[in-house]
């Protein structure tokens, strides 16, 4: 996901810049009758929203089918068992899981809240990459579905800041072999 | 069909000298913050050691200073302008920086004696609840300092409400509801007129709703059983947060819209398309602030997904009317190209750009794996830094100019290239670390992620060391901003 939104804003950055940029080359000589140019553009600009009518209507529908707010966005179980429920709560400076062995495969529902302040529960994976994250809010259960695809030592960092150890703010989670 | 703006052989009118109290303040707490955001960088990719206590203070101070520059940058160019139309208080203007000042001392005190680092989002409770880390009086002195902007503030866009309801009966017609709704007879205000009344709805209910969560959370840190719901204070200070930052650049661009015709001499037209793309974002700016909560599972759902549906829609005005606008305007016309045309143009370039890894964070699915990591400051320095702030600098040019036939220097020009560059290779560095999951608000960086710093760093000092000529060059013609004198170069083809 990140390497898609990466590559996408990259590539409707340059769009932009190629835009500005043919403008500022044909900027330097003149047509004086500003009519006929603004009525080509205007038509040019109706197509334009046409155009991002079409692509962005699409993906902003698209994106919307698999929100992570519904348990089902975890992948079920290859057994076919429930989702294994593990408590998290965040503490300035620390987090306490009532579990943390899961096995791979595993769907789980992560009943995320806090004991004193806004903390931010994100579980990266063994390379360190972000694969879910939900906030953690005293007064609030936030419940987080994932299923851990990869056997290794996941990692719970705090992704809202609490305060001067907040990059401190590390647990494991170790996911084992079927 | 059209209102507004046309070249003219008059002489541009110089700056009130409140206006140039307010770029001068602006600038000067922006090259600080901007000197903090540059040490944090450092901190980061471990070229400095400062520890966790003075990056978090500084990482306080960099927010709320940068913020409230850009709103003190942005009410000057919109109050430079909107007085041409209406007829504005310029003690109620004095007063806001007044105001400002007291604020800003109250927030430097708070940080720099009292030890408070609860980051400019002051995010319920953190501020009663600092593990010791800083005293009730030293968080009531930094909301304090917040509120006593925001009453500035709500003064500011009073008067201005005042002036325009004066002007044009209601803010109905003042947006241009009349030409809108009904047959365009070409009498819609002008482009300042209808982004100023934008600006003041949004900014006086923004600022109401930060004002209230301000005096609810004073209230706790000395009642602490007076108790705030978390989510509903989340809500409310994201609301005004996001309100109030937009403003900045809606403010902002206002130079463009008054400037870059009279380079091009070609109108900026309030028409149909106009008038409806911003009361279109009169409403989405304030309705769009779900998405700062998109991670927060409790949080509605049919709210989570209207602020994934407005950031869409939201990218529509910014690169179809604006964006596109400026480029109709520009395409063929002669314009020459000197600081203030090169820095006004590509601020909008800032901002469209900028728009984009913006709408694709606020996408329900990205967010989840990209909310809170360096993406954010990714994508919001991109259009505050190459847009709000490169509008602030040209208006600055703008004003410095002694006439229109004047070169600009060997000097400046690196400046705006070292700027333009410097932005650009400091925000993909960021955009870059973003997608590498590094997270955002760290004092200290896993050993994978110091080389992003180090680019990210160097990058960062071009943009201060270029910020430092434009500003410089600013301050040396105070005296020239206040005059009345051409200042627009004529468009190659045309003739006074």
């Amino acid at each position: 996901m990140q390497q898609v939104a990466w590559l996408l804003s990259l590539a409707l950055m340059l769009l932009v810049a190629m835009g500005f940029g043919f403008v500022a080359l044909r900027s330097g000589r003149r047509a004086d009758d500003y009519t006929p140019l603004q009525v080509r553009a205007y038509r040019i600009r109706t197509k334009l929203f046409w155009a991002l009518v079409l692509v962005l209507g699409p993906a902003m529908v698209y994106t919307l089918l698999d929100l992570p707010y519904a348990a089902g966005h975890a992948h079920a179980s290859p057994s076919g068992a429930p989702a294994l429920a593990i408590d998290a709560k965040g503490y300035q400076w620390r987090w306490e899981l009532s579990r943390n062995e899961v096995a791979v495969g595993q769907a789980v529902e992560f009943r995320v809240t806090a004991a004193d302040i806004n903390h931010g529960f994100a579980l990266y994976d063994p390379a360190m990459r972000l694969v879910a994250q939900t906030q953690a809010m005293p007064g609030y259960v936030n419940r987080l579905n994932y299923t851990f695809e990869r056997a290794g030592t996941y990692k719970v960092l705090c992704l809202e800041y609490c305060g001067i150890a907040h990059h401190n703010m590390v647990a494991e989670i170790k996911v084992a072999d079927r | 069909m059209t209102t507004t703006h046309h070249p003219a052989a008059a002489p541009e009118p110089g700056a009130h000298a409140g206006v140039l109290a307010y770029l001068v303040t602006a600038a000067a707490v922006l090259l600080l913050m901007m000197s903090f955001g540059l040490l944090m960088r450092m901190e980061q990719a471990q070229l400095i050691d400062m520890g966790p206590n003075w990056f978090y203070q500084l990482m306080t101070l960099h927010g709320a200073g940068m913020v409230g520059i850009a709103g003190i940058a942005g009410a000057a160019i919109m109050w430079h302008f909107l007085r041409q139309y209406v007829d504005l208080s310029a003690g109620i203007f004095i007063a806001n920086l007044v105001l400002f000042l007291g604020g800003v001392v109250m927030i430097l005190a708070s940080v720099l004696l009292g030890n408070f680092h609860g980051a400019w989002t002051f995010l319920y409770p953190m501020p009663s609840q600092s593990m010791g880390m800083w005293s009730p009086q030293a968080a009531a002195l930094f909301m304090g300092g917040l509120l006593v902007i925001g009453v500035g503030f709500v003064l500011l866009h009073l008067d201005i409400a005042r002036a325009v309801i004066a002007r044009y009966g209601n803010f109905a017609r003042a947006l241009g509801w009349p030409q809108l709704f009904g047959r365009d007879d070409g009498k819609a205000p002008p482009p300042t007129v209808v982004a100023s009344t934008m600006v003041t709805i949004v900014n006086l209910t923004g600022l109401v709703v930060g004002a209230s969560i301000l005096t609810m959370m004073l209230v706790n840190l000395y009642v602490p059983s007076f108790v705030i719901d978390a989510l509903l204070a989340k809500g409310m200070i994201y609301f005004f947060g996001h309100v109030f930052i937009n403003a900045t650049i809606y403010m902002a661009v206002i130079a463009v819209y008054e400037i870059l015709p009279r380079y091009t001499r070609r109108p900026w037209k309030a028409n149909k398309v106009f008038l409806a793309s911003w009361s279109a974002s009169t409403l989405m700016v304030m309705f769009i602030f779900p998405h700062h909560l998109l991670m927060d599972f409790a949080f509605p759902t049919w709210m989570l997904v209207m602020g994934h549906v407005i950031g869409y829609l939201n990218t529509f005005p910014i690169l179809v009317v604006t964006g596109y606008g400026a480029l109709m305007i520009v395409y063929r016309s002669g314009i020459r190209w000197d600081m203030t045309s090169r820095l006004l143009f590509v601020s909008l370039f800032g901002w469209a750009a900028g728009a984009m890894p913006a709408f694709i964070d606020g996408t329900i699915t990205v967010n989840l794996v990209m909310h809170n990591t360096l993406w954010v400051p990714g994508h919001f320095h991109t259009y505050l830094l190459l847009g709000m702030v490169a509008m602030v600098f040209g208006f600055m040019y703008y004003l410095g100019k002694s006439d229109r036939q004047e070169d600009d220097s060997f000097v400046g020009r690196a400046a705006f290239w070292g700027f333009t560059g410097g932005t650009l290779g400091f925000t993909l560095s960021f955009l870059y670390s973003g997608k590498e999951s590094v997270a955002r608000r760290y004092a200290a960086h896993l050993p994978e992620w110091v080389p992003y710093d180090r680019i990210g760093s160097l990058f960062a000092a071009l943009v201060v060391a270029s910020s430092l000529l434009f500003v410089i060059r600013f301050l040396s013609r105070l005296g020239l901003a206040g005059r009345n004198v051409p200042r627009i170069p004529l468009a190659h083809g045309t003739a006074l």
